[in-house]
């Protein structure tokens, strides 16, 4: 078994050290907010796990279409891996997002654009584990694996787009605002700086657990393969 | 000059329409696929109307919210059927030895698919207004239902055809089918709500363009990645 490669270890150093620094700057150093209170501070990993989760999302899909086209199982560790620690993060955004909303919308939940876009391609992670679990064949599942992120990674951004069409209380922080969002705030200096950090922080975190995991995936078909060799 | 003994490969349309005769046959002598959906969809209408109350102050706002749930659930029913008949006596083997290109085998599954859809729904939508007393058969709601049978089934049978192959087959369909056919189901409600209430057509043609976008998107994609799901 190859050892833990260096730059690996180095990374998960850098993860600790970047959510501790990144822990301290959204509950310390970054200004409370005038309306929403401390409970604003949740913004910062809100956005930064939503961030990690839309690039696994995004990497998944590109895993699928590297995998269809060169047909090598390197592609489906790396989409699978992909796959797992987006829906790790977005579980988390949307958990995030409800403690947010309680004190700020006064509900936990609602069925505005981002919320019901986040809760299907949750559902879409949790459909695509579902049917990799119903597969033996590791070339089969493999190359359904594929299709069915291709077939997400298309039709979320049309959910996205259906939804807006009914509305929205969301409020946009970067970007123009729509004019019934509620929540919404402007940032001053600390405040952008904590937000660009926890960005980088949990990218950070994100590449490491990335890593291990497609690691992890190419170990689980080493000791297959022993286990297809010891029953022969 | 020497002749080839070969008898020429069958051209595209030509496949495709056998196996929508063969399927349509089949159906016209078993009925077992049409009669199970259509039963299945008086029942969802049956209990729709205990459970959601449906007097004429609740009807306007629900009808299409029902008419789309009933359309998928029994289109999931009918989907599962037509693609487990194929797997059962191995009739997808028989149908991928035929030198015919792989994606007239999707074109001929999806067209007997949605014929069998189009004829559940041509019986639900005047049995719906007869019990119901409302009129359906306006030309903008036809067209929504034939865009949103067309997407449903277009990705459906997709899907179906993975889902028959996984150890779970029938449960697997509706979990995988769903989120992934969201925005079809939503934005046909959409529309179908804004024709059934008399909006302006610049009101519902915002869903009707992007009910228009993902019928194109998904029929180009599920045609390109069909062969995966069936090579052995």
């Amino acid at each position: 078994m190859p050892s833990k490669p260096l730059t690996l270890k180095f990374l998960d150093l850098a993860s600790i050290l970047a959510m501790v620094i990144s822990t301290y700057l959204a509950l310390v150093f970054a200004p409370q907010e005038v309306v929403m209170g401390n409970a604003q501070r949740i913004f910062y990993f809100h956005i930064g796990t939503a961030w990690v989760a839309m690039l696994g999302f995004i990497l998944a899909a590109l895993g699928g279409i590297i995998y269809l086209i060169t047909k090598d199982l390197k592609w489906d560790r790396f989409e699978l891996a992909a796959v797992e620690v987006s829906a790790l993060f977005f579980l988390i955004t949307i958990c995030l997002g409800a403690i947010w909303a309680r004190p700020v919308w006064n509900t936990w939940w609602t069925w505005d654009v981002r919320l019901t876009t986040a809760a299907v391609t949750e559902l879409v992670f949790i459909a695509y584990l579902m049917l990799r679990q119903g597969l033996e064949d590791p070339e089969k599942r493999a190359r359904f694996g594929a299709v069915y992120t291709l077939l997400g990674g298309l039709s979320v951004p049309v959910t996205f787009m259906v939804i807006r069409l009914f509305r929205t209380i969301h409020p946009v922080v970067v970007g123009s605002p729509s004019a019934e969002a509620q929540g919404g705030f402007n940032m001053d200096d600390r405040m952008v700086a904590t937000f660009l950090f926890a960005l980088v922080a949990f990218t950070i975190v994100f590449i490491d657990l990335f890593w291990h995991r497609v690691r992890l995936g190419a170990l689980e078909e080493k000791v297959e393969q022993q286990k297809l060799k010891a029953s022969l | 000059m020497t002749e080839s003994t070969r008898p020429p490969a069958p051209s595209f349309s030509k496949a495709v329409l056998a196996i929508v005769r063969k399927d349509l046959s089949a159906e016209l002598r078993s009925r077992e696929l049409l009669s199970a959906m259509l039963v299945f969809a008086l029942l969802v209408i049956l209990i729709f109307n205990f459970a959601l109350e449906l007097d004429v102050k609740v009807r306007e706002t629900v009808t299409a919210g029902v008419l789309w749930t009933t359309f998928a659930f029994a289109g999931t029913l009918g989907l599962n059927r037509s693609m487990s008949v194929e797997k059962d006596r191995g009739c997808l083997d028989g149908l991928l030895l035929a030198p015919v290109d792989r994606s007239a085998i999707y074109f001929g599954k999806a067209l007997s698919n949605l014929i069998f859809m189009l004829i559940v729904e041509a019986f639900t939508l005047p049995v719906y207004s007869l019990l119901y007393n409302v009129n359906l058969f306006q030309p903008g709601l036809l067209l929504v239902v034939l865009l949103g049978s067309i997407g449903y089934i277009a990705v459906g049978t997709l899907l179906a055809t993975m889902a028959v192959q996984t150890r779970t087959r029938d449960v697997m369909l509706p979990i995988l089918l769903f989120p992934i056919v969201l925005p079809v189901l939503l934005a046909s409600v959409k529309a179908s709500a804004g024709f059934l209430n008399g909006l302006d057509f610049a009101e519902i043609s915002g869903a009707l363009n992007l009910l228009i976008a993902y019928d194109l998107i998904f029929i180009a994609v599920p045609l390109m990645l069909f062969e995966y799901v069936v090579e052995e």
